[in-house]
């Protein structure tokens, strides 16, 4: 009975996912699709709670949902006409929205036929032996890995270049958005009810943050869903009608920005110089080294994902002298 | 095992489905939108393989991969929408 109740829970989860997939791409109204994605992956975070993924489920609630949420709703504000999407010439009709007919079905014949080859390879993989797993040599040397949480050894320990280098892609993404021009205007002052939040909200999301970054050693949490919750902060007090998020000026910002990739490389180094392979953590550091780099890879991520939602160089990035040559004309305060 | 088998075809449908729409979709913004489903199709499905049914311990190289994707593709989105941003502010030149 319970089993059966499960797997009727599974099957509406998955028929709520799908539908809302369908309906996030099909919603004429481009604020409409944005709203439906978030409750996408607020539905997807429950999916992976079932999948016995709970790390995964707090990083998709507040990353995949949270965070791209707060992204693409910015994002939306800039337009030119609200509702109206900007690489539409004119109001959207079903007609302007889509491809011509017979390449649409095309496109659909093909997106099908993938979906289907990629089926068959599931299923054969699934129904065949459950072959040699990596879990296996995870749990044997779980014990060396200084945490007790196995994904958390997987990211920081064993496969740390992996993660060494999605810091880099978070770096280079930044480096783009702030390449690309300046920040975006801020928002008005908010009213007494925002700040009244605001100022509640704001120093439980960085003692949250702070607790998934410890708790991350040896139960779900980690540097990833720490440094999100960070940056929810920073997106509240940005809304708030604070500029810089929360974020520091100068130097200090271009530090923060760079500590994850910084930290995470000199750690590497260093066990170099001391004899032991890039990032081969002997097994007594383990523990204190990889909460160093989550420490640091918590604030860096965080400081990113903030200045990804002010969506460019914001004025503190520059000092005055080098704001005046890089835009003599540029008017930052719009309404 | 019929857990992952739901989830697993429940991710290619969704991978599928964005994938259509990134391809079929005339604007930016749902082109993006398409490309985050498909990606959370494509996570699901390892997450699936990942799952080796209750009571039993997930494979957690799988979902280290997944997390790891999770955030790369919101910085992928937030590159895409500053360039989409820049592209709407640059004058036409034709």
């Amino acid at each position: 009975m319970d089993g059966i109740a499960l797997i009727l829970l599974d099957a509406l989860l998955i028929l709520v996912l799908l539908g809302l997939a369908w309906a996030t791409l099909e919603s004429r109204d481009p604020r409409r699709g944005v709203v439906l994605f978030i409750a996408f992956g607020l539905v997807l975070a429950l999916a992976w709670a079932r999948l016995a993924a709970p790390d995964v489920a707090l990083a998709e609630a507040a990353i995949g949902a949270g965070l791209s949420g707060a992204l693409l709703l910015a994002a939306l504000r800039d337009e030119p006409e609200a509702g109206h999407d900007p690489s539409e010439p004119e109001p959207a009709t079903p007609a302007k929205r889509r491809l011509p007919g017979l390449t649409n079905w095309a496109v659909g014949v093909l997106c099908l036929g993938l979906g289907l080859v990629v089926t068959w390879a599931f299923v054969d993989t699934l129904s065949g032996a459950d072959p040699e797993r990596l879990a296996g040599q995870v749990m044997a040397r779980l014990g060396e890995s200084g945490v007790s949480n196995p994904v958390t050894a997987v990211l920081l320990n064993f496969r740390g270049y992996d993660t060494l280098l999605e810091l880099a892609v978070l770096l280079a993404a930044l480096l783009g958005i702030l390449a690309l021009g300046p920040e975006r205007g801020g928002y008005a002052p908010a009213g007494p009810v925002l700040a009244g939040l605001g100022r509640w909200l704001v120093p439980v999301l960085i003692l949250t943050g702070g607790y998934l970054l410890w708790v991350g050693a040896h139960a779900p949490g980690g540097a990833f869903q720490a440094g999100a919750v960070l940056a929810a902060a920073g997106v509240i007090l940005r809304l708030a009608g604070y500029r810089t998020a929360g974020l520091p000026q100068g130097l200090a910002l271009r530090a923060l920005s760079l500590a994850g990739v910084a930290v995470f490389l000199a750690v590497g180094l260093a066990l170099l110089v001391a004899g032991r392979p890039f990032l081969g953590f002997p097994p007594a550091w383990a523990g204190t080294l990889i909460l160093v780099i989550e420490s640091a890879a918590t604030l860096a991520i965080g400081a990113t994902l903030a200045l990804a939602f002010i969506g460019g160089r914001p004025a503190a990035w520059d000092s005055p002298e080098q704001r005046r040559a890089l835009n003599p004309t540029q008017v930052h305060n719009q309404p | 095992m019929t857990t992952a088998l739901l989830y697993g075809l429940a991710g290619i449908g969704l991978a599928a489905l964005g994938l259509r729409g990134s391809l079929a979709q005339v604007s930016l913004l749902r082109r993006l939108l398409a490309l985050n489903l498909m990606g959370s199709g494509v996570f699901l499905m390892l997450g699936a393989v990942a799952y080796r049914g209750p009571g039993l311990s997930p494979d957690p190289v799988p979902q280290a991969l997944v997390l790891t994707g999770i955030v790369v593709a919101v910085s992928a989105t937030a590159l895409a929408l500053a360039l989409g941003r820049r592209l709407r502010e640059t004058p036409d030149r034709d």
